[in-house]
């Protein structure tokens, strides 16, 4: 069985983002990036799936500038087969990438496609069930355990009150969830490997895919600072502050 | 055209969410309809139709929507959405789950948990964990967008009558299928609807020593949390953790007992009204943002406090 991973080049997540001082954006100059944090949950997934004997193939994808095909040797060096960056200098909005996987999924005809549940940068997620939504098939999203059976996938949910647990027919989309599993780190051996695997390179064009956003920002700006209070002495101290100064108790 | 807003529900009553929606949709402006889709969710549509400022109440009751299976459920909104000029959803993680099939179906760009409605089609959403405020303009003729709870009041659950409608769609995918569910069982208030909540981070050392909380949370009403530390670790189970991956809440009084203070986290709590933080480390990033900080030992702060009050 063949599984597709989806990744996103984002800003690192110990990095502490600024707003630029135009309001346009945020500064992304000389900012570390990095594989965002669900993906690499996903490509794990995928490559345990692989240990198990249950998949043979892992193709990574991602769409974004050149400076990408480094997340997409991340993923090779953690046991992807090979990868397929869809190029472009627009900032793709989570509709057109979907509408570029699914091409891809045509094309290559995945089981599985197991993405993150949502990118650290744009906080959205959106694009795995958009995905799946535009290609027909079922989701399991937010998935803290997966088991494939058959023709089947069983997917256990993340959910507001606990788990709730979906059966799938394949192929299905996942989007991965925290506590899915605990991603590897790359070896160093495994890093030189992953830089002769095939790392195939397509234009949004190519695809067919328009990929100028439809939603357009005006402005971003720092959140309303929250400025630090008083340090308290004591726990009575603190009780009598939450009752006469705050009234909250 | 009117706005279309999606109840989230346990098919006899309605979640909380579900009125902070009502209220995004009022200041949108146009008229609000309800849609309730379930098994055997009539109660839940009587009380939808209670809500205040809403004119009609469409009920799908059928097998299909009776797990809100996302397949099913984008179906049935994007056949009765096209009529709408706004669909609204609570971004909860049910509402997370199918809202961008909905958009997908109706080529729509979702417009993820926005916290300011700026005019009908300019909002303003978190992006980076909170750590900037874009505001998005959007020129799609459906927008398909989902509302975080705590950036809006709740509208009042009585007080209006609106009309109640079946709508006979039964649109079952075929792809997916429920199989179990594990729910959590407390009498304590839920996480995004408590006016006051105690979380517990990597400080509080092991699962046991949440007990601590339970005894101060009971006194005063509250909600338990987590940081995401705690939860990784095994002390409590994944739907207390509170942050950008978690829940978001917004209490009036926010407690975090062991909690350093990622910026992950504070992504989930920074809009509480007031914030208390204990901690032994005084350099804690917690402390930059509570209004009273306590530096102690919480073995001996908790019970102390579970005491005073």
């Amino acid at each position: 069985m063949k599984v597709l991973v989806p990744i996103k080049r984002v800003v690192d997540y110990n990095v502490k983002v600024r707003v630029k001082a135009d309001n346009s954006g945020v500064e992304l100059a000389n900012v570390k990036m990095a594989m965002n944090p669900f993906c690499e949950i996903a490509v794990e997934e995928a490559v345990r799936l692989k240990e198990k004997g249950v998949v043979t193939e892992i193709v990574a994808v991602t769409i974004g500038s050149k400076a990408a095909q480094e997340q997409l040797r991340t993923a090779m060096a953690l046991g992807a087969d090979r990868s397929i960056l869809i190029e472009t200098e627009e900032d793709a909005q989570p509709l057109a990438i979907a509408k570029a996987l699914k091409a891809i999924v045509e094309k290559e005809q995945p089981q599985l496609v197991i993405l993150g549940k949502q990118a650290i940068d744009g906080d959205n997620s959106q694009t795995g069930q958009m995905l799946a939504a535009l290609t027909g098939m079922g989701q399991g999203t937010f998935a803290s355990e997966v088991v494939v059976d058959g023709d089947k996938v069983k997917v256990t949910r993340e959910v507001d009150g606990g788990f709730q647990t979906v059966e799938l027919k394949l192929p299905a989309v996942i989007t991965t969830d925290l506590r899915l599993n605990e991603p590897r780190y790359a070896s160093l051996p495994n890093i030189m490997k992953a830089k002769k695997k095939p790392l195939d390179t397509v234009s949004a064009a190519d695809l067919g895919v328009d990929f100028t956003p439809r939603t357009k920002t005006l402005k971003v700006e720092a959140p309303a600072a929250r400025s630090a209070g008083i340090k308290v002495a004591s726990v009575e101290e603190l009780v009598s502050k939450l009752k006469n100064e705050a009234k909250v108790i | 055209m009117g706005i279309l807003v999606y109840a989230e529900h346990d098919n006899s009553t309605i979640k909380g969410a579900t009125l902070n929606v009502v209220t995004a949709a009022a200041q949108i402006g146009g008229d609000i309809t309800v849609l309730v889709a379930g098994k055997g969710c009539g109660a839940a549509a009587e009380a939808a139709a209670k809500i205040a400022g809403v004119s009609k109440v469409l009920v799908a009751d059928n097998d299909a929507y009776g797990h809100q299976l996302a397949e099913n459920v984008a179906d049935l909104i994007a056949e009765l959405g096209k009529d709408y000029s706004h669909i609204l959803i609570p971004a909860t993680t049910t509402g997370k789950n199918f809202a961008p099939r909905v958009a997908a179906l109706l080529d729509a760009e979702q417009i993820s948990e926005i916290i300011t409605v700026e005019s009908a089609d300019t909002f303003k959403r978190p992006i980076y964990a909170g750590n900037a405020i874009a505001t998005v303009q959007s020129s799609d003729s459906v927008k398909v967008i989902t509302v975080r709870a705590t950036g809006f009041d709740a509208a009042a659950a009585e007080g209006g009558s609106a009309s109640v409608e079946a709508v006979d769609v039964a649109k079952d995918a075929g792809v997916s299928s429920f199989v179990s569910e594990e729910l959590a069982k407390s009498d304590r208030p839920e996480l995004t609807a408590a006016k006051i909540v105690i979380s517990g981070g990597r400080g509080m050392q092991n699962g046991d020593n949440f007990e601590m909380l339970y005894k101060v949370a009971d006194k005063l009403g509250a909600a338990v949390g987590a940081s995401r530390a705690a939860v990784d670790a095994g002390f409590v189970p994944n739907d207390m953790q509170v942050g950008q991956t978690g829940k978001i809440v917004a209490p009036q009084l926010y407690i975090a007992v062991g909690i350093s203070g990622a910026i992950q986290h504070l992504a989930g709590m920074k809009d509480s009204k007031v914030i208390v933080a204990i901690n032994k480390d005084e350099e804690a990033p917690i402390f930059q943002v509570s209004d009273y900080g306590l530096v102690a030992d919480l073995f001996e702060a908790v019970p102390e406090l579970e005491k005073q009050i």
